[in-house]
């Protein structure tokens, strides 16, 4: 009999019962709740007067809608405001582990579950949103849900779920320098396109993965959902470990030593067999930049804008056209060409302490070009906040003249203040490069956080590699 | 929710692949603690020339006249016509609340995204997924003939068009008892409440420090 996939253990670990024809109820271990994608679950959880099934299974914090203007005190904006209080009201009425504003652990629930050791190997984790795929850097089963599914997991604590299938993506090699764990994965869905990874759950593996911190493999498994995969996973090695050992939520003395026990089994068998694999080398990845209005619009740094002209499939040149109207690009433009607004450093993508760190050091007693209207950096946690300005990487920013802001989603959805205008451009290493997700007729463009840095000081974009 | 047997259509076209959820539904309308008055929004970016923001009268506002949906030949509609990966991005069911609102009890793409498939059952609105030829078939039939309405049906799983043309479509069989009579999920699940706490009894044991 064949080996199992790091996901065929982690499914059959949680599978409380299962129908002759697939369905099954899964376990849910962690549940993280923010405020947007919650309000109508814990309304129709009172109107149909039910419980939640496991309180402590459950960590709630805004971050979607919450501002980032340093020291803010009230959300201005009032229909944010009731929906930020919604969750406040909903947390105390049931007794929630949840961090308020004005907590220094609060940040994208994406970055503070990790940080907390609220996120576990071995674990099922949901949440009503879609980067939950970052937590299955940590070996666990990840995924988005829906609002009737975030009740449904308040309800019962458990899903109805069909199996996904298994695809492995192996990125051998060694990735060179200035080529991050995020062109690894703008490559990716280069290569396997937003939907490539619809219907399966991918595990990343090969030397350029494992080599990887848990900072750029959350990054990696971040954007599974941009390939169309649910979830995305990363098997359990000692950096997973190093990583987990000691946060506030994790397992202490005998618990720690039998959790590690278990833990270690958390990888695909040698004999896994999986429905695809596709692989890549990493020696042959630059930075990479996108130029469309979907994640797998992207190009190497070096590289031009594509020309629709060369595009076969009639669909996929439309769809090519009709970014290049939006986004006010010519075929053919050099990348490098592009001159730029704004640039926004942030985002459960990359706004960890490693993040900030390649930024600053591409940073480092510079200046952000004059013809920028805008350089952000919103960390992605109080906590990382807090370390950031312990090494004074605040400062490098602010005499570069970026804004340090406060933790939050900020300027990935411009749901809060931060946002583009019409028209804009924007470096951006969020996640996200649809049509007006930064903000009503924003033009974003994704890169690390190394090339947002060197954007940020020549105005365009430029190959961080020789800047 | 609201049962999903057969239904008799007036079809629109959205003839673009990768309509993400950010484009379904803008996220200022996420703010709303509510589960309706989203439908007025659908697609707000590009059914209106202006900006929209959460509680404007949207009878007032300028439209995009070359948006399908704002053609008189497409008012009325319950079934939409779209294209690959309909739905990816943002897990928002946000999105389907506000295509229901509108009036869609049907989506009919080659392909959707998973979270936002999942979603569409839980509000009783029914994505079909037909082959790409079909699917093209259909928008030169529906570009050709105003008032073009599809037949869908359910129990036989099939679409037809009004030449009498039916094609077959797949559907998981427990979502499919679910729409046909309107359950509510938490309730079937809740009838599994002894297995889910032996479950529970059991991990304790293998996992304890899951239940810190
Ligand atoms: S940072 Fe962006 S992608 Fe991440 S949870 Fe917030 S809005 Fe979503």
């Amino acid at each position: 009999m064949a080996g199992k996939t790091l996901f065929d253990k982690l499914w059959d670990a949680h599978v409380v019962r299962g129908d002759p024809d697939g369905t099954t109820l899964l376990y849910i271990d962690r549940h993280l709740v923010h405020e947007v994608t919650s309000p109508q679950a814990f309304e129709a959880l009172r109107l149909a007067g039910r419980q939640p099934w496991r309180l402590n299974s459950i960590v709630a914090m805004p971050d979607h809608n919450t501002p980032t203007d340093p020291g803010f005190t009230t959300i201005a904006d009032p229909v944010s405001r009731l929906q930020v209080e919604t969750l406040d009201a909903n947390a105390r009425a049931l007794g929630l582990r949840y961090f308020p504003i004005g907590d220094a652990r609060r940040g994208i629930v994406h970055v503070v579950g990790p940080e907390q050791g609220a996120t576990l190997p071995g674990m099922t984790l949901v949440c009503g949103d879609s980067h939950t795929s970052t937590h299955g850097a940590f070996a666990a089963l990840a995924f988005g849900i829906g609002t009737s599914e975030v009740e449904h997991v308040l309800a019962t604590q458990c899903l109805i779920q069909k199996k996904a299938k298994a695809m492995l993506i192996q990125v051998d090699g060694q990735a060179g320098p200035g080529v991050t764990a995020k062109d690894l994965v703008l490559a990716i869905i280069g290569k396997i396109g937003t939907a490539g990874g619809t219907g399966y759950a991918l595990e990343f593996g090969g030397a350029a993965i494992r080599a990887l911190s848990m900072e750029g493999r959350m990054t990696v498994c971040n954007m599974a959902i941009e390939a169309g995969a649910r979830a995305g996973m990363v098997a359990v090695d000692d950096t997973t470990l190093d990583y987990v050992r000691d946060r506030p939520f994790s397992p202490q003395g005998v618990l720690w030593e039998q959790a590690v026990t278990a833990w270690r089994d958390l990888r695909s068998d040698d004999d896994a067999t999986f429905d695809r694999i596709v692989t890549l080398d990493a020696a042959t990845i630059k930075p990479q930049v996108t130029w469309g209005t979907s994640p797998e619009m992207v190009v190497a740094v070096d590289e031009r804008v594509p020309d629709p002209a060369r595009e076969p499939d009639p669909v996929k040149r439309a769809g090519m056209e009709q970014a290049l109207r939006y986004m006010g690009l010519r075929p053919n433009t050099p990348m490098t060409e592009i001159q730029l607004d704004r640039v926004f450093i942030g985002s459960c993508t990359n706004a960890r302490i490693e993040d900030l760190r390649a930024a600053a050091a591409v940073i480092q007693g510079r200046k952000v070009a004059a013809s920028l209207k805008q350089a952000l950096v919103v960390p992605g946690s109080g906590l990382v906040k807090q370390q950031a300005e312990a090494e004074g990487l605040d400062r490098i920013f602010t005499a570069a003249g970026f804004e340090w802001r406060e933790p939050g989603c900020s300027m990935c959805l411009a749901m809060n203040a931060d946002r583009l205008l019409p028209g804009e451009h924007c470096a951006s290493t969020s996640n996200r490069n649809f049509e007006g997700r930064q903000g009503a007729g924003g033009r974003s463009h994704l890169v690390s956080p190394a090339m947002a840095a060197a954007a940020a000081l020549a105005g365009h974009f430029v190959d961080v590699r020789t800047f | 929710m609201k049962a999903f047997t057969r239904l008799d259509g007036l079809v629109a076209p959205l003839d673009r692949s990768n309509v993400d959820t950010d484009a379904i539904i803008p996220k200022q309308f996420l703010k709303s603690i509510q589960r309706t008055g989203f439908g007025r929004y659908l697609f707000d970016e590009w059914r209106y020339l202006d900006h929209g923001e959460p509680g404007m009268d949207c009878a007032e506002r300028p439209r995009n006249l070359d948006f399908p949906l704002n053609h008189p030949r497409y008012w009325q509609v319950s079934i939409l016509l779209a294209r690959e990966n309909f739905g990816c991005g943002s897990s928002r069911e946000h999105a389907v609340w506000a295509l229901d609102e509108y009036g869609f009890r049907c989506i009919i793409a080659p392909s959707f995204a998973d979270i936002f498939f999942t979603n569409c059952f839980k509000s009783g609105l029914l994505p079909i997924c037909l082959p790409i030829d079909v699917v093209d078939k259909l928008f030169r039939q529906v570009a050709a003939k105003p008032g073009y309405r599809l037949r869908v049906d359910l129990p036989a799983q099939t679409v037809t068009t009004p030449g009498g043309e039916a094609f077959g479509f797949e559907v998981d069989p427990f979502r499919k008892e679910c729409l046909l009579n309107g359950w509510d999920d938490i309730g079937l699940t809740l009838c599994h409440a002894d297995d889910i706490r032996a479950y529970e009894a059991r991990r304790r044991q293998e996992a304890p420090w899951l239940f810190a």
